[in-house]
């Protein structure tokens, strides 16, 4: 990869909620065109993390800077303007309305007229594959057409970095195998994404960087092969001292022991 | 979903209609009706751009209400303006005094409740200075001197007020039609809906929800100045008491918040029962007042969508497009 400016910098955040430092001393860079991942196991900060990236959340310390601008605890509003959007893990449909006009929401961000907002809607569902329910309720969709409404709705403010949140989460291995061309179209479509995911497995294929976040801090980075054989990440996922056992075990005779790592 | 067309169409059926009761009728009693119905729809109409459509909640819109009837008073008696002149200054005035409360609430971030509270409070504030100061005549009130004439907008007949009502009626239907075809509206309904997932593609929720007090305080504020110029009498009880407020959300709750035709079937069915309790009760006061209460206590319990969401529900169920929409996660 070539050492081009970062899209999105993460420079020494530090957020604590009372005595829990929910994350401490995180710094990441975000390279422009890919599609990188953030794991780790429940509880590690990294819906956090994505707050204070988006706005929501005000950092105690540290820097976001977004394509060389810097900010650090800016309203997500503005951020969503400026081409940054997040999803939400615990989706957010505007229940009452359909898809189509919940998806016009995010286009009207730079369509002022309502024709071409919901036309924009349209295409979007097309897209993410939400074409024929475009007129359903938004309460009525099931959990993978939450998950993808949660989705066209970000990709209707047409954001040059995406943050998702958990988009793969509590669907079936069918929905998922659904869901993962959909993100990798949209990557290819020139939107750098960067994704939380709790499912291992599921980004190993997909994510060109990870990160592994646990108890708040980065324990780990690289590729996906980097990442699930580094011990600090086996141990995170299934406990201390198995990175220890899993070797022994190795040095023995089974053949790879870094598939464990996809089993959390 | 209509089309803008389509509640063009329908405002100006409605406004063709109605304009033309006076027309066909002269009997006091259908004229009074039909004037006193048309100034209920217009304050539940007023209500419902900011709790229907904005999903925020005001117990004090007399606040607006009484600000708009005293600029109104005041502007013709102490500074010898023309009504019609001083209308759009009422409804400025209104207008003003919403955006110092709608930015001080949403600023602070209230909503549901406390925006409900601190709306009645300041209501009661208005009414209480109200009662003090002595350009607003204090507690006596003020009496605007009767000079009949239509420039001077005061009619020999029930018609012209009629009309002129309507067309604050129409001016608060267009604004609601506005809002359903327009970026703003989609904006403020996404904000009504939940505001976590508005503000996460782009809406700035401080901006959507000030801009639709100040609609609501304008129109609200016409109200007032329309009274005024009706009854040629105001007081603080009156002006910024707990009625008018009432009245306008029950009228747009009970007819479907959030809907275009809600209030004005709301509003319209609850001047009927009121006029008919009223008949059958005698003029015992405050007898609307119950009922109103009852009827939104049945309506919240059994048609949370209001009168407006009988005929939605039913068109859905023929549909089969399954159970009507639970509204699943509830904004908070």
């Amino acid at each position: 990869m070539s050492t081009g400016q970062a899209l999105l910098d993460i420079r020494q955040l530090h957020k604590s909620f009372g005595g829990l430092k929910a994350v401490q001393d995180v710094s990441l860079q975000v390279m422009p065109g890919q599609l990188s991942a953030l794991i780790g196991p429940n509880g590690a900060g990294k819906t956090t993390l994505f707050a204070l990236m988006s706005g929501f959340l005000r950092p105690d310390r540290g820097q976001v800077v977004f394509d060389g601008q810097d900010i650090t605890a800016q309203a997500p509003e503005r951020n969503a303007r400026l081409g940054l959007t997040r999803t939400f893990q615990i989706v957010q449909p505007f229940a009452a309305q359909t898809v189509r006009e919940n998806i016009a929401v995010g286009a009207h961000l730079h369509l002022a007229s309502r024709a071409q907002a919901l036309a924009q809607a349209e295409a979007v569902a097309q897209q993410v594959g939400l074409a024929p329910q475009l007129d359903k309720l938004a309460g009525e969709l099931t959990v993978a057409g939450r998950k993808r409404l949660e989705l066209a709705r970000a990709l209707a403010t047409r954001p040059r970095l995406l943050l998702l949140d958990e988009v793969l989460a509590g669907l079936n291995p069918q929905e998922i195998a659904e869901m993962i061309p959909v993100v990798q179209g949209i990557v290819r479509s020139g939107v750098t994404v960067l994704m939380i995911e709790h499912v291992m497995q599921a980004v190993m294929g997909l994510a060109s960087q990870v990160w592994v976040l646990a108890q708040g801090q980065l324990i780990a980075q690289g590729t996906p092969a980097e990442v699930t054989s580094h011990p600090a990440v086996v141990e995170a996922y299934l406990g201390h001292g198995t990175a220890e056992r899993l070797r022994q075990r190795a040095a023995g005779a089974a053949p790879h022991a870094t598939g464990a790592g996809a089993a959390a | 979903m209509s089309t803008p067309r389509h509640d063009l169409l329908r405002i100006a059926l409605f406004v063709l209609a109605v304009g033309l009761v006076p027309v066909f009728s002269n009997s006091g009693v259908v004229l009074n009706f039909t004037m006193t119905a048309l100034y209920a729809c217009l304050i539940a109409q007023a209500w419902n751009i900011l709790g229907g459509y904005g999903g925020q909640f005001s117990f004090g819109h007399a606040l607006f209400f009484g600000t708009g009837a005293y600029a109104h008073a005041i502007a013709q008696m102490q500074w010898g303006l023309n009504p019609w002149l001083s209308l759009p200054l009422a409804m400025g005035m209104a207008l003003a005094v919403g955006a110092c409360v709608g930015a001080a609430s949403f600023r602070y971030g209230l909503k549901g409740s406390y925006f409900a509270l601190v709306t009645l409070a300041f209501a009661e504030v208005f009414r209480i200075v109200a009662t003090s100061v002595p350009f607003t005549g204090a507690g006596v009130g003020l009496m605007l001197p009767l000079r009949e004439s239509a420039a001077n907008m005061q009619f020999a007949s029930r018609a012209g007020y009629v009309w002129l009502v309507l067309g604050l009626v129409t001016l608060a239907l267009l604004v609601t039609a506005w809002l359903r075809h327009s970026r703003f509206g989609a904006c403020l309904q996404a904000v009504r809906d939940n505001e976590d997932a508005a503000r996460a593609v782009g809406v700035d929720p401080l901006r959507v929800k000030l801009l639709a007090t100040l609609l609501s305080a304008a129109l609200m504020g016409a109200a007032g100045a329309f009274y005024v110029q009706v009854f040629q009498y105001i007081d603080p009880g009156i002006a910024y008491g707990p009625h008018t407020s009432v009245e306008a959300l029950v009228g747009a709750i009970v007819g479907g918040m959030g809907t275009l035709w809600g209030p004005v079937l709301g509003a319209l069915g609850l001047h009927l029962l009121a006029d008919l309790t009223r008949n059958l009760f005698g003029q015992l006061p405050g007898i609307n007042m119950v009922i109103y209460g009852a009827v939104l206590v049945l309506i919240v319990m059994f048609l949370p969508r209001g009168i407006a969401g009988l005929g939605q529900f039913t068109w859905r169920q023929g549909l089969g497009s399954g159970r009507p929409p639970s509204g699943g996660k509830e904004p908070s």
